[in-house]
Formats: C-alpha cells, sequence, structure tokens
C-alpha cells in the first residue's frame, strides 16, 4: 500500500497530490507527520513542500473549475477530519481529468463528499459569528474563547476585524491553542498563557474583567428571560438550535445553571 | 444604571415580544472610517429562546404606556400592567454595549403610542438619528412605524433604519375595526406606500449616485396575528400576496394569538395559541415566494383553510394528481419544485446533474430529496413504482400521515415491563 507522509499545510497536501498525479502512483493512504504511525508493509512516500508545484496545481484547479470551488476545496481541508487528505485528493483528480467542469455533477459521490463537508465546516464557521461572546477586561481589550469542532477561526477573522473596528478584541481558540488579538489597527496571530482565563469554562477571572462587563452580562440575562413565550415553550427546538456544547459561552445559559444572579427573578421551566 | 435599568428592560422587553419579526438580514451596510459595526446581509442569530425563536436583535418598546385600548394587545390602556419609558440614552447605551459583546446585530424599537403619533414617532428616530451619529454605529436599526405619523417623520426614519415595519395585525377591516377602533387600513396602508415609494426612489438615486444615503434598505416586513378572528387562511393569505406583489414588502410575519386580555368577549377563548395552523401559514407563505405557487393554488373559495395534518404542498398534489408522476430527468425547474419531497435546493441540484448524467432514486436520495414522499410522484430512470395516479390520493395521504405515527409510536416511552423468566 501506498503510504503519502506531508508537514500537515495545506501547501504540502497540493504538493502531494501534485506528486501523485505525475508519477501515475496511486495513494492509499495521506497522512500529516504528526499523524503518522509506523507501517513496515507500507511503501512510504515522504513529501517535501514545494510551493512552486502546489501554486501550479491549484490553477489548475482554478482554471478547470472556478475560484468558487477552491475556497470550497479549502474549507474542506480545515475540517481536520480523518482522511480528508485522500477525499480531497480523489476530487482534484476528478476535476482535472475530466474534460468538462463537473463540480456540479451531483450524481458523482466525491463531488456530493466534498459539498456536504463544505456545508458541516461552514456552519460551523457561522457558528462562531453566532455564539462568540466578548468580555470585557480591566485594559478595554474584549476577550472570548471558543473551541469549534472544525479549524475554521480564521475565517471568522475577517468578519470581527470589519465590525468590531473601534475595540481592541481577542478571540482564542481553546481547542487548538491559538487565537488572534486585534489592536486596532491589525490582527496578529497569539497564544494565551494568563492563568486567570479558563479554558475550560471560556470565561475569564473576576480579578480581570471590566467594572461593568458583570453589570451587562445581567442585563442581558434578564433580557433573554424576558423575552421568552412560555405559551410556546418548544425545548427540542430549542436544543436542535442551541446545542448543549454553546452553553459554556452563552452568560443567558448561566441563568438556568447558578440560579443566582443579583437583581433578577430566576423563573425556572 | 442599576437596579432601575434591570427593571425597566425586563418590562419593556417582556412588552414587546409579541412581536415576533426577528430577522436581521437584508442589508449589507459596511463599516467606515473605523466606527463600530456592520451590518451582515444575511443576518445572523446570536441565541434562542426555549420557544425556538432566534434572538437576534435588541427588541424593547420605548414605552408601554399607550393611548389605544386595541382587544389582542397586552399593553392595550385599560389593563392594569406596570408601565414605564425608556429615556433616549438608556436605549442607545444598551444597544451599543451588547453590540460591543456581540449579544446582538442591532436593534429593533417599538413603542406605545403616547400623547399623539408624532411625538411617539419624533422620540423613536431620535434613538436611531443618536446611533447612526453620534456613536457612529452601523449595525442593524429596525424601527416600527407608527400609524398616523407625518410623512416627513416617516422619511426621517427610514433614513437611519434598515427596516421599517407597521403591524396590520387583523387581516379584514371590519374585524380590525371591532378589536381596535382607533385603528383602520388607510392609517396603516398609508405609511407603508410612502416608504415602499421613498424606496423606489431611493434605489433610482443610488443607481445614478453610488453616495446618495440608503434609505431602508431591507425594506418593509408587517404581522398578521392569527386565530384572534374568524378570517380564513384564504383572506390572510390573499391578503398576504397583495402585500408581497403591491407594497413590495419582504416579509409577512404571522403569530399564533397568544391568549391575553381573556376577559375581554370580543376575543376567542382558546386553551393555547394555534400553532400547527401558524406553521402551515408559514409553509404557505414559503410555497408563494420561493416555489412559484399563486395563493390561488393553495387556497381558493373551495378549499379556503389549509390542511393542518398535511403541509400545503402535498395538500396541493392531492388535490391535483393528475400532474403527477413528472419525470425526473426531463421535467422543468418549475416542475420539480411542485413534487412532494424535494426542496428548493434539492431542485437545483437535480437540474444541474441531470447535464451530466441521467438520473437514478440512489442519486436523488444523496442529493436529500425525501423520497418517501416524492416516490408518489415521480418517475426515475427505472422500473416503474406505483405512483400517486395508480394508488388513490386517499391512499397517498394515509400511507404518509402513518408513516408519522409509526415515528411516534417508536419513540413513544414504553408501557409494558418486561417479563423475567426467572424468580
Amino acid at each position: 500500500m501506498n503510504l503519502f507522509i506531508y508537514d500537515q499545510s495545506f501547501e504540502g497536501l497540493l504538493s502531494s497530490i501534485h506528486d501523485a498525479l505525475e508519477t501515475g502512483i496511486v495513494p492509499d493512504k495521506i497522512v500529516s507527520t504528526r499523524l503518522y504511525q509506523d507501517d513496515l508493509f507500507a511503501t512510504k512516500f515522504d513529501i517535501a513542500t514545494d510551493l512552486e508545484k502546489s501554486e501550479k496545481l491549484w490553477n489548475m484547479v482554478r482554471t478547470k473549475s472556478s475560484k468558487q470551488n477552491c475556497e470550497r476545496i479549502y474549507t474542506a481541508f480545515l475540517s481536520e477530519l480523518p482522511e480528508i487528505e485522500l477525499v480531497i485528493y480523489n476530487y482534484i483528480k476528478l476535476i482535472i481529468n475530466m474534460p468538462y467542469n463537473t463540480e456540479a455533477d451531483f450524481s458523482n459521490d466525491y463531488v456530493i463528499k466534498i459539498n456536504a463537508i463544505y456545508r458541516k465546516v461552514s456552519r460551523e464557521a457561522q457558528r462562531i459569528l453566532m455564539f462568540v461572546r466578548f468580555q470585557k477586561t480591566v485594559d478595554d481589550i474584549f476577550y472570548a474563547s471558543h473551541d469549534p469542532q472544525y479549524n475554521v477561526l480564521p475565517l471568522a477573522v475577517k468578519h470581527f476585524k470589519n465590525r468590531f473596528a473601534d475595540q481592541k478584541w481577542v478571540i482564542f481558540d481553546t481547542r487548538r491553542r491559538f487565537g488572534y488579538y486585534y489592536d486596532l489597527n491589525d490582527v496578529r496571530e497569539i497564544t494565551i498563557s494568563n492563568k486567570k482565563i479558563s479554558f475550560e469554562t471560556g470565561k475569564i477571572d473576576k480579578e480581570i474583567m471590566h467594572v461593568s462587563e458583570k453589570l451587562f452580562q445581567n442585563l442581558w440575562q434578564n433580557y433573554y428571560n424576558a423575552i421568552n413565550i412560555k405559551e410556546r415553550k418548544n425545548l427540542k427546538v430549542h436544543m436542535q438550535f442551541l446545542p448543549k456544547r454553546f452553553w459554556k459561552y452563552l452568560p443567558e445559559k448561566d441563568l438556568i445553571k447558578n440560579g443566582q444572579i443579583e437583581n433578577s427573578i430566576v423563573t425556572v421551566g | 444604571m442599576l437596579t432601575e435599568t434591570i427593571n425597566k428592560l425586563k418590562i419593556l422587553a417582556g412588552a414587546a415580544k409579541y412581536d415576533v419579526s426577528c430577522a436581521s438580514s437584508g442589508s449589507n451596510r459596511p463599516n467606515t472610517g473605523k466606527g463600530l459595526g456592520n451590518a451582515a446581509p444575511w443576518g445572523i442569530c446570536h441565541s434562542f429562546t426555549e420557544d425556538g425563536r432566534c434572538v437576534s436583535l435588541l427588541k424593547l418598546m420605548l414605552t408601554n404606556y399607550c393611548i389605544y385600548d386595541c382587544a389582542y394587545c397586552a399593553n392595550r390602556k385599560s389593563n392594569d400592567i406596570r408601565r414605564t419609558t425608556f429615556t433616549v440614552s438608556e436605549v442607545v447605551e444598551l444597544t451599543i454595549e451588547f453590540y460591543r459583546r456581540n449579544y446582538i446585530e442591532g436593534l429593533f424599537l417599538s413603542s406605545g403610542v403616547i400623547v399623539n403619533p408624532d411625538y411617539t414617532m419624533e422620540r423613536m428616530v431620535q434613538v436611531a438619528k443618536d446611533l447612526r451619529i453620534k456613536h457612529n454605529y452601523h449595525g442593524y436599526i429596525h424601527l416600527k412605524s407608527i400609524p398616523g405619523a407625518s410623512d416627513e417623520l416617516q422619511q426621517k426614519a427610514g433614513l437611519y433604519a434598515d427596516r421599517l415595519s407597521v403591524n396590520i395585525e387583523i387581516a379584514t377591516e371590519p374585524n380590525l375595526k371591532m378589536l381596535a377602533p382607533d385603528k383602520n387600513f388607510m392609517s396603516i396602508m398609508n405609511p407603508m406606500t410612502t416608504i415602499k415609494n421613498k424606496i423606489i426612489e431611493n434605489k433610482e438615486d443610488r443607481r445614478k449616485f453610488r453616495s446618495a444615503p440608503r434609505f431602508s434598505p431591507a425594506g418593509q416586513s408587517t404581522q398578521l396575528i392569527v386565530g384572534a378572528t374568524p378570517d380564513s387562511d384564504k383572506q390572510i393569505l390573499s391578503l398576504a400576496g397583495n402585500l408581497y406583489t403591491n407594497q413590495n414588502l419582504k416579509r409577512v410575519y404571522y403569530s399564533g394569538f397568544i391568549p391575553v386580555n381573556s376577559y375581554d368577549k370580543r376575543l376567542p377563548a382558546l386553551a393555547e395559541p394555534p400553532l400547527r395552523r401558524e406553521n402551515r401559514l408559514y409553509q404557505a407563505d414559503w410555497l408563494f415566494r420561493f416555489y412559484h405557487f399563486s395563493i390561488d393554488e393553495i387556497v381558493n373559495d373551495n378549499h379556503p383553510d389549509l390542511d393542518l395534518e398535511i403541509d400545503p404542498k402535498l395538500s396541493y398534489a392531492l388535490r391535483n394528481p393528475w400532474l403527477f408522476p413528472v419525470d425526473i430527468n426531463k421535467a422543468s425547474y418549475e416542475t420539480l419544485l411542485r413534487v412532494p419531497g424535494i426542496g428548493v435546493k434539492s431542485a437545483k441540484l437535480i437540474v444541474v446533474s441531470r447535464q451530466y448524467n441521467k438520473l437514478t432514486t440512489e442519486n436523488l436520495k444523496k442529493i436529500g430529496v425525501v423520497l418517501k414522499r416524492a416516490k408518489y410522484f415521480i418517475t426515475c430512470n427505472e422500473l416503474k413504482m406505483p405512483t400517486v395516479n395508480e394508488i388513490s390520493p386517499e391512499y397517498v395521504r394515509k400511507a404518509l400521515l402513518s408513516d408519522t405515527v409509526q415515528v411516534k409510536k417508536k419513540n413513544a416511552p414504553k408501557l409494558y415491563k418486561q417479563l423475567s423468566l426467572f424468580p
């Protein structure tokens, strides 16, 4: 069995696919160096990431299909799903080898697969825009954490930079241990080692919280409670739209968990 | 900004929740000059309430005092409830601070009518103006239009807001006048028409001069209460169709009547809000806007109310079985849209994919067609299956309804105890 090993970057994957298509060797598995486990019976191919090759292949994909299709493939790559490399290899091979543009041929299994993964990742990216909740710190920086299933934080940065152009903010991916910091001019990639920020709950410690922060969280909790129409209660639909894994980031869900907020009446059920 | 504001917020958010409009989409307002915020054209839901609705905007009433006494309204003059008023700066500060924390896409501001419509509208417009001008805020703003307010105020509102709306609430004028004697269709339609014309004019202006200011870019919407009066679904949907076609409304919302003011004998004594009927109305609304149905095809004099047991598209198909089966590989996009189990997305994928290959039921399943329904109405490149013409429409209806019942039975809790073989 043919085993391709690459450096986990997108350019590395494109280089592997370029080599496979050029030499005609069909990979049975494409795996990153990080996840590679030694296999005695496999023929190993160590792929060197070559920017020229990856650029050349990428251009071919773009001209053969479309810019949108390129976005689709890259977004699918961000899913970090096991075997995604092989899915992308098969898809790109299809695109390159067909004489016409097949990106819309939904009778083809590879097209369906790539689109399904693309949709899953896009939905997770949209969820960052929806469920990120900033907490204001004493230095007037708005901090938020999130742990997306797929590596979608890079897709969300542009939106936050445009929207919150006049406030400093940080969004941190607690699962992958990296984040972005906007300092009113540029966005920089960062890591965090501040003990006052919990990676499990996503919350910052009271000590570094801005004096007004608790008040506005409290106001929001009261608002959320007041707009609920009890006669229309539908928890099944509610859980569909708002899965439990996001609840830890939402101050409004704290109301149910703690049951004890200053200056508010808690109604349960 | 402490206990008093929290109490005001509880009262005035609770008072505003009966206006179900929740959209934050339709406006592509960019951030300029390092201001605060932008409006995303597709809209973003930031949270969801336990009743399943999305929370996208900070929905408030500026005040819940009101000079009117509409029978269906929780805030009517003769109700003895806690009343209060926000100051303009309180609303502005709440909006800005919530927005900065990514809790909301923007503000939805309504109000009870105090003193007179102009006085009320003036203060609402002030909130929007402060946000835009003083705070350089580019997020979403939805303002209610107060019926009876002057044209100039309506126009001023459109300059700052992304969406304007005025609620019709009751679908026929005689019933409206019975429940809300201070209101009539004219006082509601006039501001709607004024704003519609201004939007058309503004679109022309922006085509010529890109720098012309936006005017209510996300258009208008309205709300109809369902079940407070004996109006039929035909009357409701005919009005909605009219509003979409002639008034260019972006959305009509249907709100199942929540039994408030049960002491008022003009209102029906409902045990619970008519949610199933409301759901069918939304499905019918979708058929009109996205599936190219005419209102007449969905409801008419022979069939004035929507079927509660099955959705309107299936109901149409069962009432018109001679239109089926359709050949998946040959039928037009319009025809495909009429097949129960094929949605807009699937229809588009079918049309695009069949250029490459003839489609089979396996392909259709992968595309996302609900074959359990569609199989009675289509033919494919395969062995012939019985369709709605071989089996009767009544049988198809029974088959599809019992499917739902079977699923419910499967998920119901077990009522019997497993006997043990051993003592």
